[in-house]
């Protein structure tokens, strides 16, 4: 695969890890949030963590739309495809998510929900144009780069008069996410962030320059492939050592300052900011999700079918938030592995993954055995 | 996790849709979030639609980079 | 079979009908279904008796028995359709005990309404699996159920075989220092499957590996390779059947990742959709697990065979009391190859 295998080789991988080993101050710990859970995934699948020195560390940050959608949206979206009986399309990914009541909307459709995966935007709105008399609703899922083909959609919806199509909306922004992050009451022992890749392609990289200003937090955009992570680790260890915050781009080959402004127009046409979303393992952000604007509100399911928003709380046990701010590791928590597991998922950070505990889970398990 | 690969435009299609290939794997997917695709160009694809052209200048300057830093090693 | 007797008033219309309940129900459209179609197909003089059961020569050797359900969606599919890997899944189930396949039984569970033309086209993919493998079908059994109450056919086989003299071989056998051997590329029949898939479609090349191993396996017993563990990696992938032997052997296993083979466009096709192709299902690979003495000798053996081509020592047995099994990755790092989380699904957004 070009430009994909040429960033997985390993011979080139050791050159950044010595790199990284020699630069890095033994004096110092380096506390370095990967934002995303693409990032996160590649650490985990490719084992970054063990050519990285010991005082290099890697946080998991809340960048996995699986993980930080509360249980009362899964629940709306249960509540869609057995009380409304609509068809409801998702992405795969929040298949196996666990609701309340012990369900997923794996186990909806074993009771005979019609829930069906798609791959693309495009397939919703044609299960939609071919099942003109029932409902179609897209669970809509998922940070800036996931936002533009929603967008689309429903652009395409309205200009086609599709009128048995619309949309749960939960789509989030990843800047709301690193301020809540950043603005933790005592304060947040970060060191710098690798930002992420596809967010950025959309948004470019001017929306993280608040974090190297305001906030004195190094930013270095990162490619989602291991050298990508390798390199933009490299960057920030040199930006902390030179005691300097920027906003540094490794991903150049597909991001810009500005991103890509013809996306950016047409999520700003379709979509506003709400004024609060509840984010799972953050609790509320002011200003931290989308909405449909008011010309497009016939889209939104949650209006069209009157499903309302019921919060559910998170297991008291469960220390997803500190997990998520850095605080803690995930085998600090007292239900890792044990009530907490992939298969049973009880906080966020198990739910996919990507998350933070799954990962560990999942790729890092035999690190702290060993030990 | 924001899954997105790059791919090789094989062919444009009619209604701003393009087909793409990846080591063999073909899939018609949307154009309408760019500008100036052409056949050759390489898209980052994700659900089916590409978000943006791979630079491929920026690309082999990155690669660079990473050999560089090897020799300087 | 050639002496059947026209009793039939019109032969089945084997072009435009479609099952009926009443060809499982027992009277004569049920005779017609099985002398026109199944033994026709199938051939045999076991089958021939025309009883109940097969009435079968003495075994000379310990049996293995096995038994394997088949359903698949799509039903045909590129390399394949679940006639032929119904025949493979259940001979590979018998090989991998160590044992030669001598007999199989199929019961089919037919779906009301479903195409007789289709049902001809996945019996003669059978039978001719069946023919090359060199293993007769030899007693058989078939159900109708009405229409929305099934998926078209599934079809379940059992297998008989004779394990080869002095030879054991079983999932708690692995030990620390034995070798770890693939016989080809990993994911093939999974990609293939999920290529056709709605809602995931994509156009590649992917051909299911659906083949009977048999063969194989008898060429890797010949060469007397101190063989302690044999197994087909099919659902869940290389990764889960690995984790299998892991907890049974109560031992790790270390993998390199460099050294598994992945078709190309498989890997591609993986990417596409989040995939790890280490948990994608294979219907025609065995993994081996053999002292380390022999390991290199095995392989030879395995290269030479149709089947083994692409086979490769992937990684080894160690000490573990957790039963992890980890693998160094193509970037030089460690991690866990866990066990499948329910069925793998794409990850996209």
């Amino acid at each position: 695969m070009k430009y994909v295998d040429e960033f997985r080789d390993g011979d080139l991988a050791k050159n950044i890890a010595r790199k990284i080993s020699l630069e890095a101050n033994t004096n110092h710990t380096y506390r370095l949030m990967e934002f995303c859970g693409g990032h996160t995934h590649a650490i985990s699948r490719y084992g970054i963590a063990d050519l990285l020195p010991a005082n290099v560390r890697m946080i998991h940050g809340p960048g996995c739309p699986v993980c930080v959608l509360p249980i009362g949206r899964v629940d709306q979206a249960i509540r869609l495809a057995t009380e409304q009986g609509v068809i409801l399309c998702t992405y795969a990914d929040t298949m196996r998510v666990p609701a309340s009541n012990d369900l997923t909307l794996m186990r909806a459709r074993a009771d005979g929900a019609d829930v069906r995966m798609i791959y693309s935007t495009q397939d919703a709105l044609k299960i939609a144009r071919m099942n003109p008399e029932r409902e179609v609703v897209f669970f809509a899922i998922g940070f800036e780069t996931t936002t533009p083909p929603t967008a689309v959609a429903i652009r395409q919806a309205a200009a086609e008069g599709l009128k048995n199509f619309s949309i749960l909306c939960n789509h989030v922004l990843t800047p709301a996410a690193m301020h809540a992050i950043l603005n933790v009451a005592g304060g947040v022992k970060l060191d710098g962030f690798v930002g992420p890749a596809h967010v950025s392609t959309v948004i470019g990289s001017q929306p993280y320059e608040v974090f190297a200003g305001d906030y004195h937090k190094p930013v270095v955009i990162a490619g989602f492939e291991p050298l990508d992570v390798m390199q933009s680790i490299l960057m920030l260890v040199r930006q902390i050592n030179d005691g300097r915050a920027a906003v540094e781009n490794e991903f150049t080959r597909a991001v810009t300052r500005e991103g890509n402004r013809k996306a950016q127009a047409l999520v700003g046409e379709v979509f506003e900011l709400r004024e609060t979303f509840e984010w799972r393992g953050l609790g509320t952000v002011p200003d931290s999700a989308l909405r449909l604007r008011q010309k497009y509100t016939a889209f939104d399911a949650e209006q069209r079918f009157g499903v309302k928003y019921i919060p559910v709380s998170d297991n008291k046990a469960c220390e997803c938030g500190a997990i998520l701010r850095g605080e803690k590791r995930p085998w600090e928590c007292r239900i890792f592995g044990t009530v907490c597991t992939p298969q049973t998922p009880v906080g966020s950070c198990m739910v996919s993954s990507e998350g933070a505990c799954a990962a560990h889970y999942t790729y890092g398990r035999f690190r702290e055995e060993i030990q | 996790m924001c899954l997105a690969i790059p791919a090789l435009v094989v062919e444009l299609l009619p209604a701003d849709m393009a087909r793409i290939d990846l080591d063999g794997v073909r899939k018609d997917i949307s154009l309408s979030l760019v500008e100036d695709v052409a056949v050759g160009d390489y898209v980052i694809v994700h659900v089916g639609y590409a978000l943006q052209k791979l630079d491929p200048q920026e690309a082999a300057e990155t690669l660079a980079l990473f050999a560089e830093l090897g020799k300087a090693a | 079979m050639n002496t059947k007797k026209p009793i039939y008033v019109r032969p089945l219309d084997l072009k435009q009908g479609r099952v009926e309940m009443a060809h499982g129900a027992g009277g004569r459209a049920m005779a017609q279904l099985i002398d026109e179609l199944f033994a026709t197909a199938f051939d045999n003089p076991f089958l021939a008796q025309g009883n109940d059961g097969a009435l079968l020569p003495p075994a000379n050797g310990r049996l293995v028995l096995s038994c394997d359900a088949h359903v698949v969606s799509p039903l045909f599919f590129a390399g394949g359709d679940i006639g032929c890997l119904s025949v493979h899944g259940t001979l590979n189930d018998v090989a991998v005990m160590g044992a030669q396949p001598l007999y199989l039984a199929a019961s089919f569970i037919l779906e009301e309404g479903f195409p007789l033309a289709d049902l001809k086209r996945i019996v003669e993919s059978m039978a001719h699996a069946a023919r090359e493998a060199g293993v007769p079908i030899v007693t058989g059994d078939t159900k109708v159920v009405e229409r929305g109450k099934g998926d078209g056919v599934f079809i379940t086989t059992t297998g008989v075989g004779v394990a080869r003299e002095g030879i054991t071989l079983s999932g708690d056998l692995a030990r620390p220092g034995d070798k770890v051997l693939l016989s080809g590329t990993i994911g093939d029949h999974g990609m293939a499957i999920m290529s056709q898939r709605e809602g995931l479609a994509f156009d590649a090349p992917i051909v299911s590996d659906t083949a009977a191993l048999h063969g194989l396996v008898a060429a890797m017993l010949d060469c007397g390779a101190d063989l302690h563990v044999l197994r087909d990696p099919t659902r869940g992938g290389l990764a889960t059947t690995l984790n299998e032997i892991a907890q049974q052997s109560r031992a790790g296993i270390s993998l390199t990742e460099a050294a598994i083979p992945v078709n190309p466009v498989v890997a591609a096709a993986c990417e596409f959709l989040g995939l790890d192709p280490l948990y994608v299902a294979n219907e025609g690979k065995l993994i081996a697990i053999c002292a380390e003495r022999d390991a290199e000798r095995l392989l030879s053996v395995m290269h030479a065979h149709p089947l083994g081509g692409r086979a490769a020592i992937i990684g080894e047995v160690v000490e573990d009391a957790h039963g992890f099994v980890q693998m160094t990755t193509r970037l030089g790092g460690r991690r866990v190859v866990d066990w499948l989380t329910g069925e793998q699904l794409p990850r996209i957004c």
